[in-house]
């Protein structure tokens, strides 16, 4: 059984990787092309989660900002298959990318000149977010900013690099983004199918690296610190840690995450715009961890797939109720559901369900809590 | 010159719907350190009821409808303030001492406001309505067995989904019957709201400079409310009971002051300032569903420059924010100093948009707060978290 429960995650991996492409392509069970593109999002959008789970549910830091290394890699990947695309549709007259003739521009803006090469802008994807993230958490980190403080400053950068992004048509073309859906990659157009297909089973191949890396980053002292710092900062101060290395270690990680999902993202939605750094998106993230399970590395995965999938039924059917039973997520799952559908689960709430209906037996703890006279002291003393 | 001074205006009335929209929101983050991103809806709450008096006051004509705003002023108080009361005795209290997973259930407030702006019809009042009734209902007949069973409070969950769901029912029957039910009252488009006579024009001059009437009546508007809530929580019992629970909770329970009210009202007045700031922006610019977002973010920004819980540092702030942005990002420096160098130049036209100058401004306000992570005037006090 143990074993079974193990093998469970690579199964679905397995299933999604090899089973869930044949069936698109075979139109199995009303699944299609479209499908699996959406899909390929979702678990692209995965990444970011688990960044955010890191600094959130481990380290108890709420960040408003993931979106900017969000669309910084994007942007990163954007550039390059801009730059190296040679077609009718993306290149412009004079050989550059073709929203520069809009704008009247003849040279090629200097940052955009590493992103000629391949190799280069792959290592951009996750170094430029990263060295951003560790920069801007070093400025707050320094001054012992949290808590609801960290969230709004997270939240000052982000607007910062919005506004910038949406202001500079004639570096990265403003508001209208970068498009990628007619660029080429591997000699296939990045908006066919065959291409789709490949970045989707990329994002799955990547997938499971991701949460190897948060789950060796989260087990043995550097999770144990990270714990402690959301449960009691000072106390870990006083015993003679400096939390500011961690925050700033673990905030350029979820920063890393968050540019290759960026990345992922935007070859499968062919775009990548400033509305990537709306501050709607930034919270949304922190909402699939909330739903998934924070605190927990498998939840964030669950929250990501199963919240955009959400959305995309309910924006199906009901355009204008989205908002609505989104709105109504966040109060649900913060007020009735702190732990999340997979905290819900393996935390006990499940039981304690099957229970109230008389299901299953009452798991009881020994001595009762309510009269356990050491317990009532301690929540004397909170 | 004259530019100068008339974008300094301008600087001075956004910095001063600014004051009235942080003044509220600081005030509730001093009281119990919670930041309520809701709180750019309640200014778009407070435009929408500024909308809805101007349109009840137009039929009526002449002197009727020339007061109409100052009626509008009241009533968007007072709505704002009614909601802030409801959202803080229903939600609020429930997530007291978790001030990140308040910020969360707040924008999820947001997003429900915004949306029921955009999509609020006769059909959905009537299917709230008829939920809120029946979900109020069926709790209230449930016979004491199960009111008392194990399950009680997933039965409750239950039989409020059951309720939704009636009430879900009942709006998508009442909107088929016709447009009358069906169509939206204020829909997703933005709307206008025309200032009153009185307010128009110009309000004399100085030195030869024109004074527009909606600038000036805005600027003294935000002074003679936070002249009032400077009274209010100076003098008044209510407002010393604020400070007190301010400054130490647990002592002031022990001493008998009923915290759970003080923060009801406390909420209410900071949601009703922000009603105010939402009727003085109609005065600005047109009313959109996403009024709120565009000023939420500099909200945040005057109270954390300008430290918690001090009334003088949120009003320099927010005078030096608006100030800022109305005068770079117009680009009227340009225009008022023709000769200045080359390089100076490229680079206030490199700010001269109004994206540009929030990018400017917020750099800076981020490199400001290396120097004093706590603000301008941090509070005094002793404490571990500090």
């Amino acid at each position: 059984m143990k074993l079974f429960k193990r093998l469970v995650p690579w199964i679905l991996l397995a299933f999604a990787f090899f089973i869930l492409p044949a069936m698109a392509n075979s139109e199995l069970f009303g699944f299609s092309q479209f499908r699996l593109n959406l899909f390929g999002r979702y678990f692209s959008l995965a990444f970011v989660a688990l960044g955010v789970d890191l600094i959130w549910g481990y380290t108890g830091l709420l960040s408003l900002g993931q979106g900017i290394f969000f669309s910084l890699g994007g942007y990163a990947i954007a550039m390059h298959l801009l730059l190296v695309t040679k077609n009718d549709f993306t290149t412009g007259a004079n050989g550059l990318p073709k929203f520069f003739e809009n704008y009247g521009v003849d040279n090629l803006p200097f940052f955009w000149e590493p992103f000629w090469s391949f190799p280069v802008s792959i290592i951009a994807v996750f170094i430029v977010p990263s060295v951003i993230a560790g920069f801007v958490g070093y400025l707050i980190f320094r001054n012992r900013i949290k808590g609801v403080y960290f969230s709004i400053i997270t939240q000052a950068s982000l607007m910062v690099f919005y506004h910038f992004f949406n202001g500079q048509q004639k570096l990265v073309n403003g508001t209208n983004g970068l498009k990628t859906s007619t660029t080429e990659i591997f000699g296939l157009v990045a908006g066919s199918d065959e291409a789709q297909v490949l970045f989707f089973r990329i994002t799955l191949i990547l997938l499971p690296f991701a949460y190897l890396l948060c789950k060796y980053l989260t087990s043995g002292r550097f999770g144990d610190s990270l714990v402690a710092i959301r449960d009691d900062e000072p106390r870990l101060r006083f015993s003679g840690f400096n939390p500011t290395p961690f925050k700033v270690i673990v905030f350029v990680v979820a920063g890393g995450l968050a540019g290759i999902s960026g990345a992922l993202y935007t070859v499968q939605s062919g775009i990548v715009s400033p509305q990537f750094m709306s501050i709607s998106m930034s919270i949304e993230m922190v909402i699939w961890v909330a739903v998934g399970g924070r605190g927990t590395l498998v939840g964030p995965i669950i929250g990501a797939v199963l919240v955009n999938y959400l959305r995309s039924l309910v924006s199906e059917a009901l355009p204008e109720a989205w908002l609505f039973v989104q709105g109504a997520l966040f109060v649900f799952v913060v007020v009735l559901m702190p732990d999340g559908i997979y905290g819900w689960f393996t935390k006990g709430g499940f039981t304690s369900m099957l229970a109230a209906f008389g299901i299953a037996k009452k798991t009881a703890t020994y001595p009762k809590l309510d009269f356990d006279e050491s317990v009532q002291e301690e929540s004397f003393k909170v | 010159m004259d530019l100068i001074f008339s974008q300094l205006l301008d600087g001075l009335s956004i910095g001063a719907v600014l004051l009235l929209a942080a003044t509220g929101l600081a005030i509730v983050f001093g009281l119990m350190g919670v930041i309520n991103l809701a709180h750019g809806e309640f200014m778009m709450i407070g435009a929408y009821v500024t909308f809805v008096v101007q349109n009840i006051f137009r039929p009526l004509g002449g002197f009727a409808f020339e007061s109409y705003y100052i009626i509008a002023l009241i009533a968007s108080f007072l709505v704002t303030a009614i909601f802030g009361v409801v959202l803080e005795k229903t939600l609020i209290r429930r997530l007291y001492g978790r001030p990140l997973e308040t910020l969360l259930a707040t924008w999820g407030i947001s997003l429900i406001l915004i949306q029921f702006v955009r999509s609020v019809s006769l059909a959905m009042v009537i299917g709230i309505a008829v939920t809120a009734l029946l979900g109020w209902a069926l709790q209230k007949f449930l016979p004491l067995p199960l009111k008392q069973a194990s399950f009680a409070s997933y039965l409750k969950g239950v039989l409020w989904t059951v309720a939704g769901i009636v009430g879900l029912i009942v709006i998508s029957t009442t909107a088929s019957i016709g447009r009358f039910f069906s169509n939206p009252w204020f829909g997703p488009r933005n709307l206008d709201v025309t200032p009153p006579k009185w307010l128009q024009g110009t309000w004399g001059s100085i030195a030869g400079i024109e004074l527009p009437g909606i600038r000036i009546f805005i600027i003294i508007l935000s002074a003679l409310l936070i002249a009032a809530v400077v009274w209010f929580l100076t003098k008044s019992v209510w407002g010393v009971r604020i400070r007190a629970v301010t400054q130490n909770r647990e002592m002031s329970n022990c001493l008998g002051i009923p915290t759970d009210s003080v923060d009801s009202i406390t909420f209410g007045i900071g949601s009703g300032l922000a009603g105010v700031a939402g009727c003085a922006i109609t005065l600005l610019g047109s009313v959109g569903p996403n009024l709120g977002g565009s000023y939420i973010v500099s909200c945040f920004m005057v109270i954390v420059l300008g430290g918690v819980g001090n009334l003088l540092g949120t009003i320099i702030a927010s005078m030096m924010l608006g100030i800022i942005q109305s005068i770079i990002g117009s680009g009227s420096l340009l225009i008022a100093f023709p000769d200045m160098p080359n390089s100076l130049r490229s680079v206030v036209e490199f700010f001269a948009t109004t994206s540009m100058s929030y990018v400017l401004v917020f750099i800076f306000i981020i490199a400001f707060l290396q120097f004093k992570p706590t603000g301008m005037f941090p509070q005094k006090g002793r404490s571990v978290e500090a």
